[in-house]
């Protein structure tokens, strides 16, 4: 799955670690890194990680599953 | 059919059957047919990029990239809706013709368009010398490419790192280093690092910080030039100081190049600081003369803003591809009275060395700086940048729950040094000068920029660097 943080609004109050932390991590006291394209197994963690977040700055691919392939070149 | 209704049914007609054509496949391509699609636009829809692969973000790519937690190939950006695009993705637009209205590709076809988006964003400045800078080991950072190159020499375990150039992609390449415990020798022509983005006083403590980290920290010095052995992989570095640097690995972060060659000859006003476009993303042509049918935003786009003085204003900033995109498409869907103008304020984040750095507003316009809150000591405060008495930015380290409250100051051209929310005040609250190196003089050109008036001017000279 793909997921993107929008780290303007993100204030590092680390809810999203708690719930997904393979996924989310803190670097330093309010630095959020994370991996963008979990694996698909963790897409029930992330959601809940999303919906957790106080000011829903994680945004999910609304996709499931694979990406269409519409790549025509 | 009274007006109203036939220019009803105008938009009508052009959102079910208008062509749409979008060139640059990254964030601001990407949010931008999501929009155009959002919007009820349900025409075709083709989005032409140079890069063989889908849109990702490039953000991660010099943080947890790098550090080896998150391939480079892991960097996709979700899709947030069906978009039903025809994708044209590996090949590069290489020409417009705005009489015929069509792209033209590298492949020799042509692409029709009722209406643009220039969305081709920027790419890495590289080491000046081509002999330098063609020599193994010698990199820079703007694809996930580059990003999958530079990982796997530093995975290899570098004698030593050589970043050049102090901006925000080589801060947060040296704090990788040494984070993975390489020796790291950064260079910068400025005074500190981060001096063209957020000045002299902020640039102190971020030098201090490298140096709190073991980063060999050279300001005030250039590099002259890059020596190889006899295998052709770089070896160490003459620097302007008449030292030398012994490197394995050397980065050239010097910046970054709009990509606007493509557009030679369509008479739009691009040039070294972008596409000039209004504040609803509508390009301007040479003339200064507003375009109906091309669109411009994300890196690649400079507009005038309302709060520096309807300076054009060029932001390479994640929230303005992705802001600028969603407006550009409204209003490429829309007619004059519900246009949508593009007033982000600037934000920019940043983590390096553990701690947060995040910004707002355009810390350059400002000439004071003042410290609001906090402690620069133990690197957690909010310091307020000022110009003729109003506030026009603001930045943290490790408090970035403040800095919306700093914005809202500056969107309502608060007083400077603004009221404060209240606690966690410093002892000395006397502002400073802000200490922006002068227009010229050679250092990490700052992200944002203001470039003056006019849609073809720039006021800020440039020098190539590192010669
Ligand atoms: C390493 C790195 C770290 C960053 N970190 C941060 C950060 O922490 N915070 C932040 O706010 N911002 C950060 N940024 C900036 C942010 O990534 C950019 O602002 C954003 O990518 C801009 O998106 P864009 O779509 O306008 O341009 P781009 O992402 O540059 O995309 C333009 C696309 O157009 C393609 N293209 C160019 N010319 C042509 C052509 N002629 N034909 C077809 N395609 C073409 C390019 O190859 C590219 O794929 C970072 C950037 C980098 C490189
Ligand atoms: S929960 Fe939201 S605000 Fe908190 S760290 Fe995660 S992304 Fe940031």
């Amino acid at each position: 799955m793909r997921i993107v943080v929008d780290l303007n609004r993100c204030q590092g109050y680390a809810q999203c670690v708690f719930l997904a932390h393979e996924v989310f991590r803190l670097s330093g006291e309010e630095t959020l890194t994370y991996d963008p394209n979990p694996d698909d197994a963790r897409r029930l963690q992330v959601e809940r990680a999303a919906a957790a977040c106080p000011v829903q700055a994680i945004l999910i691919d609304r996709l499931e599953g694979a990406q269409p392939r519409s790549v025509t070149s | 059919m009274t007006v109203p209704a036939r220019v009803a049914e105008l938009v009508r007609d052009f959102k079910a059957n208008g062509r749409i054509v979008i060139v640059g496949a990254s964030l601001a391509g990407l949010r931008a047919a999501e929009a155009l699609r959002e919007e009820g636009f349900s025409g075709p829809l083709t989005i032409i990029g140079d890069e063989p692969h889908e849109p990702y973000d490039r953000p991660p790519l010099s943080k947890q990239v790098l550090k080896g937690w998150v391939p480079a190939d892991h960097t996709e950006l979700p899709r947030l809706r069906e978009l039903d695009a025809q994708w044209r993705l590996g090949v590069a637009a290489t020409g417009l013709d705005r009489t015929a209205k069509q792209v033209l590709l590298a492949d020799g076809e042509r692409v029709p368009y009722d209406r643009l988006l220039i969305a081709t964003g920027t790419r890495a400045r590289q080491w000046p010398n081509p002999t330098e800078a063609a020599l193994a080991g010698v990199y820079t950072l703007r694809s996930r490419d580059d990003a999958a190159r530079l990982r796997q020499a530093l995975a290899a375990g570098p004698s030593r790192v050589l970043v050049i150039g102090g901006g925000f992609i080589g801060c947060e390449v040296a704090s990788v280093c040494r984070e993975l415990d390489i020796p790291v020798t950064l260079v910068e022509r400025g005074s500190a690092p981060l001096v063209g983005a957020l000045g002299g006083v902020i640039g102190e403590i971020a030098a201090q910080m490298q140096r709190d980290h073991g980063v060999d920290l050279r300001c005030e010095v250039g590099v002259l030039s890059l020596e190889g052995d006899a295998s052709g992989h770089v070896r160490r570095a003459r620097l302007s100081d008449g030292t030398t640097v012994e490197a394995d690995v050397v980065l050239a972060s010097l910046g970054s190049i709009r990509n606007v060659e493509w557009l030679e000859g369509s008479g739009l006003a691009a040039g070294f600081w972008g596409v000039g476009c209004d504040a609803g993303g509508r390009a301007f042509d040479i003339n200064g003369v507003v375009t109906d049918s091309v669109y411009v935003a994300g890196d690649v786009a400079r507009a005038p803003h309302v709060l520096y003085e309807y300076q054009f204003l060029a932001m390479e900033h994640w929230d303005n591809a992705v802001l600028g995109a969603q407006v550009a498409a409204h209003n490429m869907v829309s007619l004059e009275p519900d246009y949508r103008p593009h007033l982000l304020l600037p934000g920019f984040w940043s983590g390096q060395f553990g701690v947060n750095i995040k910004s707002v507003g355009v810390p350059p316009f400002g000439d004071e700086i003042v410290f609001t809150q906090g402690s620069a000591k133990q690197r957690r405060f909010a310091a307020a940048y000022g110009r003729r008495g109003r506030i026009v930015a603001a930045v943290t380290f490790n408090n970035g729950k403040w800095l919306e409250y700093y914005g809202r100051m500056i969107e309502q051209s608060a007083a400077f040094p603004p009221p404060l929310p209240g606690w966690d005040r410093p002892d000395d609250m006397k502002p400073i000068a802000a200490d922006f190196p002068e227009p010229g003089v050679p250092t990490a050109t700052s992200d944002v920029v203001l470039t003056g008036h006019d849609p073809n001017q720039r006021t800020a000279e440039f020098r190539p660097r590192g010669r």
